[in-house]
């Protein structure tokens, strides 16, 4: 297909590799910020539903509110309070990693088996080994398997983060695309920006899933 | 290769109540286990055994009394530390699913931080010693073994750092009731290598029996009914409610307890072919006891019985004339089996044989009465005449 006929067009990218790149990479940021923020965030909260369950009612159904608050919403009430920045992309992303990250953290140590956790305290585990030497490993597969949803979701999301300038990739998209709908090249600046995201997407949830496998050998291997 | 042994386990008025119930869970509990013995706490549900085990690592904490092992109180540590001194087996096995069975075994020495080498060869020395060799299993998963296999690994996982003490927590439980025998088996003949002091539950009279160098058994509400040897227990239930519970077939469980070479044994009238028959009646009539003589063969191994009908007339016996079927039981045996065997058979004689089968001697069927009317030996080392407690009597 030539410059100047169908909806892509290669020249066009061509010429904007360096800025695609850049876009590429503050994508990859703004998602592996948001993801680690919220993998803690979820961590300490996942802990102290442990700690006390009664606290789970209450957890999940704030991270469940703010999951169904629509982005754009999300982002004009925070504007006000945090500015046009950085800041505000990852509260809003952070905000809808919590809900998936904690229900699967909370859920992979309830899934330790009862005997497991019965034998290491009878070892003589300390309440923390017990914690890291046992129950984090079991409970892996489970807390990977949220991870895996939490960033292809936020993958989706930092796109959204364009409309207040950021976005990554969202920058082709929203932009050079659709706030550019008479150019000529809007078409092809939308291709480019969705592709690639989906792309991120799935690369991110295979390496996931890649790493889950590496570290839990004995979840695979069994007996005839 | 251990040479720390067991140590003396105490309870002393050990009691056990959990908040909001009026009844305690355990009951002023007292009672010693020797260092070195299987001490089975039996009983049914409800009765506080698994209560009164776990009290010893500090699982469950006592609300009165004191637990002592080797005179120390189990207080004067940390309850960590405590428990990486005390081996642990339970039911489940409990194996870590994402440890490989060398690394599981290894638990507890790498908690007590041995340097990794001493580990290793720990690993492999506990591997071997429960029967599984160290280079084919070190680097499997539980997931790849067998549930007699996890709970071979469970025991060496216990025995890791040489406690001195193991519970036990009904570790055969989960086990099919073939492979059971054979592991119950196989641990004590490890437990008469390692001598450790095991406290260990279950709800089976009968395991507790076999297992059992001394049992208390334990009714509901933590109440010590009694506590004695199995074979003290079985002739002489202190109350009702233990001789309910140890079963109406005590007598025959307490023959499960003795073997053949602890009864008396008979002198047999002994015949090889090719002897005189008038001469073998001559000998026949000298014993009080028999009515029959046995053949053997060359090799002294038994043919069968000869009878007085076998014996009219003159002349040599040939080997065919034996009536075939004589019972042979080893010195081994089971009271119980032996008996089986005899009262199968027309001659209710067993014909006692070493291991190449050659005779040693006879046993009958009164004298296992009599073994079982003879006194037994209390955990007090006395001996007890039979009934003497018997509280129906």
């Amino acid at each position: 297909m030539s410059d100047g006929e169908g909806p892509i067009r290669i020249g066009w990218i061509v010429d904007r590799l360096d800025l695609i790149g850049e876009l590429l990479r503050d994508h990859v940021i703004l998602t592996v910020l948001a993801v680690v923020i919220g993998l803690i965030i979820s961590f300490g909260l996942a802990l102290a539903i442990r700690g006390s369950p009664r606290l789970y009612g209450p957890i999940i159904g704030v991270s469940g509110t703010l999951y169904a608050i629509p982005s754009i919403a999300l982002f004009s009430l925070l504007i006000p309070i945090t500015g046009v920045s950085i800041v505000t992309a990852e509260i809003a992303l952070v905000s809808y990693t919590l809900l998936i990250l904690i229900r699967n953290i909370v859920e992979g140590l309830n899934g330790v088996p009862p005997e497991a956790i019965e034998a290491a305290n009878g070892m003589g585990y300390t309440r923390t080994q017990r914690l890291l030497r046992v129950e984090l490993p079991l409970a892996l597969p489970v807390i990977v398997a949220g991870l895996r949803i939490a960033t292809v979701t936020t993958v989706g999301l930092v796109t959204v983060t364009a409309l207040i300038g950021l976005g990554g990739l969202g920058y082709l998209i929203v932009n050079l695309g659709i706030l550019r709908g008479s150019s000529p090249f809007a078409a092809t600046a939308i291709y480019t920006g969705v592709a690639l995201a989906v792309a991120l997407a799935v690369f991110a949830d295979l390496s996931l899933l890649a790493l889950q496998r590496a570290l839990t050998p004995w979840a695979r291997r069994r007996s005839a | 290769m251990q040479d720390a042994s067991g140590a003396v386990v105490a309870f002393e008025q050990v009691t056990k109540r959990y908040p909001g119930s009026d009844a305690p869970a355990v009951d002023n509990l007292t009672l010693t286990v020797p260092a070195g013995e299987i001490c089975v706490l039996v009983g049914p549900s409800g009765c506080g055994k698994t209560t009164s085990m776990k009290m010893v690592n500090r699982l469950i904490e006592p609300t009165g009394g004191r637990i002592t092992i080797g005179g120390e109180d189990i207080m004067s540590l940390p309850a960590v530390e405590l428990r990486r001194r005390i081996g642990y087996v339970i039911q489940q096995v409990g194996l870590f699913p994402h440890l490989t069975i060398g690394e599981n075994t290894a638990v507890v020495p790498k908690l007590l931080r041995w340097k990794a080498e001493r580990t290793r060869k720990r690993t492999d020395e506990l591997l071997d010693i429960v029967g599984l060799d160290p280079a084919q299993y070190r680097d499997r998963y539980p997931n790849e073994l067998s549930g007699g296999e996890r709970q071979r690994v469970g025991v060496a996982r216990a025995l890791a750092a040489d406690p001195p003490v193991m519970l036990m927590d009904e570790p055969f439980g989960a086990v099919d009731p073939i492979r059971r025998d054979g592991l119950q088996n196989e641990f004590l003949r490890l437990q008469s290598r390692v001598r450790k002091t095991i406290i260990f539950v279950t709800h089976d009279v009968d395991e507790a029996i076999k297992m059992g160098d001394r049992i208390a058994i334990l009714q509901r509400g933590g109440i010590l009914a009694q506590y004695d040897t199995p074979a003290a227990i079985l002739a002489n239930p202190a109350s009702e409610f233990v001789e309910r519970f140890v079963g109406a077939d005590r007598g025959l469980k307490r023959l499960s307890l003795g073997r053949v070479r602890d009864l008396d044994h008979i002198e047999p009238v002994i015949v090889r072919a090719g002897e005189d028959r008038a001469e073998i009646r001559k000998r026949l009539d000298r014993s009080d006891d028999l009515a029959y003589a046995l053949l053997v063969d060359d090799d002294n191994r038994p043919l069968g019985w000869i009878d007085q009908h076998d014996l009219r007339g003159d002349g040599p016996i040939d080997s065919g004339a034996a009536t075939p079927g004589a019972p042979t039981v080893e010195p081994e045996s089971t009271l119980r089996d032996a008996l089986s065997a005899m009262l199968g058979s027309s001659v209710q004689l067993g014909v006692v044989v070493d291991e190449r089968g050659r005779v040693d001697g006879l046993v009958s069927v009164d004298a296992i009465g009599e073994r079982l009317r003879a006194p037994v030996r209390g955990m007090d080392g006395e001996l007890h005449e039979v009934g003497e407690a018997d509280a129906t009597s």
